[in-house]
């Protein structure tokens, strides 16, 4: 038995090394190709999607009713904890992660990223991440319940003194999610600078192109921040320093200084790259250049830039300063600008367009329009005597919800429908992503809309029972949460069904102009044979000049 | 493909990738000065707002033996680059003696880092000054070792006949790695020595 074992490794290592496995096995395997990773990435992350979901729908169903009667408080704690933190760093990050890691090299005509191999090491944490995290479930003490920001000193509780308990495992799989996202960052920035094809300039890049490189310069600088109070955290729960514990003279406002520094910016790292397949998206189907490409481009970077210097915003409460308060303010409103100038740019190229309302097109109109109200409603929020009044409050769930979902995930959707058939080399169902995207329209406007006025009225976020004047909303929001969750299933049929069965597609079957779309569907390993010459700049709809 | 074309392409890869490497590395330094940058400003904020900073029974901190360590370690930033110089001009024999001394430097240091722990009236739960010194000398410590490990890899490869003929990334980067140490280790001791 150990004999042949022994056998079947030397015959593997002798099997020339870039002969990847074939089929579905491609994709359990250690895999250096950057479209194997990239699907590797958007389905592991879309599994936790689902499983942060179940946590969503719990807490809606302890919701529908003013009385905690469904789950005991400390599994609610839970539940809000594990869902902030799956959806976060487990679906939008590695989400987004896997399409700028499919797309980033086609559109650039490269390759491969720079260093495939530190790739495939940054895919493999994630599932480690997701296990750590789900595995805190089965701790005498269950999962991290101090919420997806664990703030001391609520989050240096440790009531029954156990070393391996849920916060402990909480802080390991942030700080690895951290190492994977750093070396993530560091290939995506090297392969954007270095791996262009002749002729593609940075203004030739395709925005979202644009849009990766300026959320991982976030990811670069934003990051260490984070690692450095998450590390700071850690010594302060299992050696007892006392860096932020106030009992022993430690300050835990710090912390919160540490985690926003990184934690608001990465809300940018997650909304650029969908800023940035916007911007791939409309341009399609409204056969129009782009609007202001230039000024586009450059507003990711202002994003960026901006995203350093904005913060302090959620700590208006904090005890925060006057001063500090006013500046804080200021700089927040300033990011409305080069995201304003996006939003302008996406409406004039759709306006007077020739529209064709594919599912991708959908989830993008949705997805804008529903940004447009986050952007309104964040808008309030940044000014001091709002926040002050609805802080801590479901306004605030209820902004960052059509923030996350409302633009972050329909985005999400609205590039996995319109690169599917890149990806698989088949054609979705069409009328599937239809019901897909009303059952989602729909989900989300129920579900977080009535979050306004119940924040407004002053029902406070992360407590399991309410005052019973709040109950109407809540109950719509819930049948809101329950369609959402519905909503996943005819995606899920339409890309399982298609995937298996769905009509071959061609190479461009949206007559969509960039590098991916000149190669086969799906893309051959190494991408192009031969490395293409870019002349133009991109988005020539309507143009008659050829884009390469 | 036939076979002329894949060596072509091979020989433009390597290229390629020395530099793709060099550029990766640069950009991973620059990230991970930004943990060591969060890490001075929380010093600087809590010494600046703590109101009993020093543990009761501290006075404060010894400078000579720090300040010894520092020249040496300093000065192994000249040594490093002198053996980087040796190779750049083929002299591995040379090459090898500078390396071998940058590593003695750096464990010197190492050394005396850990004796001043040894005879340090505080430890690291000792308030929030014994936390954030431990936490500076030892996270600065852990990339001084990591210095150290990275020149052992490079003095061993050294043996390897040829294996510095073209590419010499690996001691490069080490280089730099070393140089970047010896930034931070400066900016350590003014913050935590010098201003007291």
């Amino acid at each position: 038995m150990t004999n042949i074992h022994v056998e079947d490794i030397n015959i593997a290592r002798e099997k020339p090394h870039h002969e990847p496995p074939a089929g579905w096995q491609q994709y359990f395997s250690f895999s250096t190709d950057h479209k194997v990773i990239g699907i590797q990435y958007l389905v592991t992350s879309f599994i936790f999607f689902l499983i942060g979901g179940i946590f969503a729908m719990v807490i809606r169903a302890e919701l529908i009713t003013p009385e905690s009667d469904l789950v005991n408080r400390t599994v609610y704690n839970a539940m809000f904890t594990m869902h902030g933190t799956v959806m976060l760093f487990l679906w939008t990050f590695p989400s987004l992660v896997g399409l700028a890691n499919y797309l980033v090299p086609l559109m650039i005509g490269a390759r491969d990223m720079a260093f495939p191999r530190m790739n495939a090491v940054a895919f493999w944490m994630v599932p480690v991440v997701g296990i750590l995290l789900m595995g805190s479930f089965f701790l005498p003490d269950g999962p991290a319940q101090a919420g997806w920001w664990s703030y001391p000193p609520v989050s240096l509780q440790n009531p029954t003194g156990h070393l391996i308990n849920g916060q402990v495992l909480w802080l390991l799989s942030v700080a690895i999610s951290g190492v994977s996202s750093i070396m993530g960052a560091v290939n995506f920035v090297t392969t954007i600078v270095r791996m262009r094809a002749p002729g593609m300039t940075f203004f030739r890049m395709p925005l979202f192109v644009w849009a990766v490189l300026s959320a991982q310069i976030i990811q670069l600088f934003g990051l260490p921040a984070l690692t450095a109070g998450a590390v700071m955290l850690l010594f302060d729960l299992t050696v007892g320093t006392s860096f932020f514990d106030p009992a022993k003279g430690g300050n835990p406002i710090f912390f919160q200084h540490y985690f926003w520094f990184y934690s608001h910016p990465a809300v940018y790292v997650i909304i650029l790259p969908v800023f940035g397949i916007f911007s791939e998206i409309f341009p399609v189907y409204a056969r129009k250049p782009l609007f202001g490409y230039k000024v586009v481009a450059i507003s990711s970077l202002l994003i960026a830039g901006v995203s350093a210097l904005v913060w302090v915003h959620h700590m208006y409460a904090s005890g925060t300063p006057g001063w500090m308060r006013i500046i804080f303010m200021l700089s927040t409103m300033c990011v409305s600008v080069p995201t304003g100038i996006k939003v302008f740019a996406w409406t004039a190229t759709i306006w007077g367009g020739k529209l064709r309302l594919n599912t991708p097109m959908l989830f993008a109109l949705g997805g804008l329009v529903m940004f447009v109200f986050a952007g309104i409603t964040g808008i309030m929020l940044s000014s001091v005597p709002v926040d002050i009044h609805v802080n801590n409050t479901y306004f605030v769930v209820g902004h960052f919800h059509y923030v996350l979902y409302g633009t972050v995930t329909m985005g999400i959707y609205a590039a996995i429908y319109h690169w599917f058939p890149k990806m698989t080399g088949r054609m979705y169902y069409e009328s599937l992503g239809k019901l897909h995207f009303f059952l989602a329209f729909i989900g989300t406007n129920l579900n977080f809309l009535p979050m306004h006025p119940l924040g407004l009225q002053g029902m406070l976020r992360r407590v399991s029972s309410y005052d019973p004047q709040y109950t109407f909303w809540n109950v719509i929001a819930s049948i809101g949460g329950f369609l959402l969750g519905m909503s996943t299933l005819p995606f899920i049929l339409n890309m399982i069904g298609s995937w298996m069965e769905g009509k071959k597609a061609p190479d461009n079957p949206w007559r969509a102009i960039g590098l991916e779309w000149l190669v086969s569907s799906p893309p051959p390993v190494e991408n192009f044979e031969e490395i293409p010459v870019v002349i133009s700049e991109p988005y020539g709809y309507g143009k008659s000049e050829p884009s390469c | 493909m036939d076979s002329t074309i894949n060596s072509h392409h091979a020989a433009e890869h390597t290229h390629d990738e020395e530099g793709n490497s060099m550029f990766g590395f640069v950009v991973f330094l620059l990230s991970e000065s930004v943990i060591f940058l969060s890490f001075f400003i929380g010093y600087i904020a809590y010494k600046l707002t703590t109101p009993n900073w020093l543990p009761p029974g501290v006075s404060g901190l010894e400078i000579k033996e720090p300040a010894i360590n520092t020249v040496i370690l300093v000065s192994s930033s000249f040594v490093i680059y002198l053996a980087e110089r040796a190779l750049g001009r083929h002299h591995l024999m040379r090459f090898r003696l500078f390396l071998l001394a940058t590593m003695a430097m750096g464990t010197y240091f190492l050394l005396g880092q850990a004796t001043e722990w040894s005879h340090l009236s505080f430890g690291f739960t000792s308030g929030v000054f014994g936390g954030m010194f431990y936490l500076l000398t030892g996270f600065h410590g852990l990339h001084v070792f990591t210095g150290i490990l990275l020149q052992m890899i490079i003095f061993a490869r050294s043996f390897i006949p040829g294996n510095y003929n073209s590419s010499h990334f690996g001691v490069n980067a080490t280089s730099l790695f070393w140089h970047f140490v010896d930034v931070i280790w400066i900016i350590l001791f003014v913050l935590l020595y010098i201003w007291q």
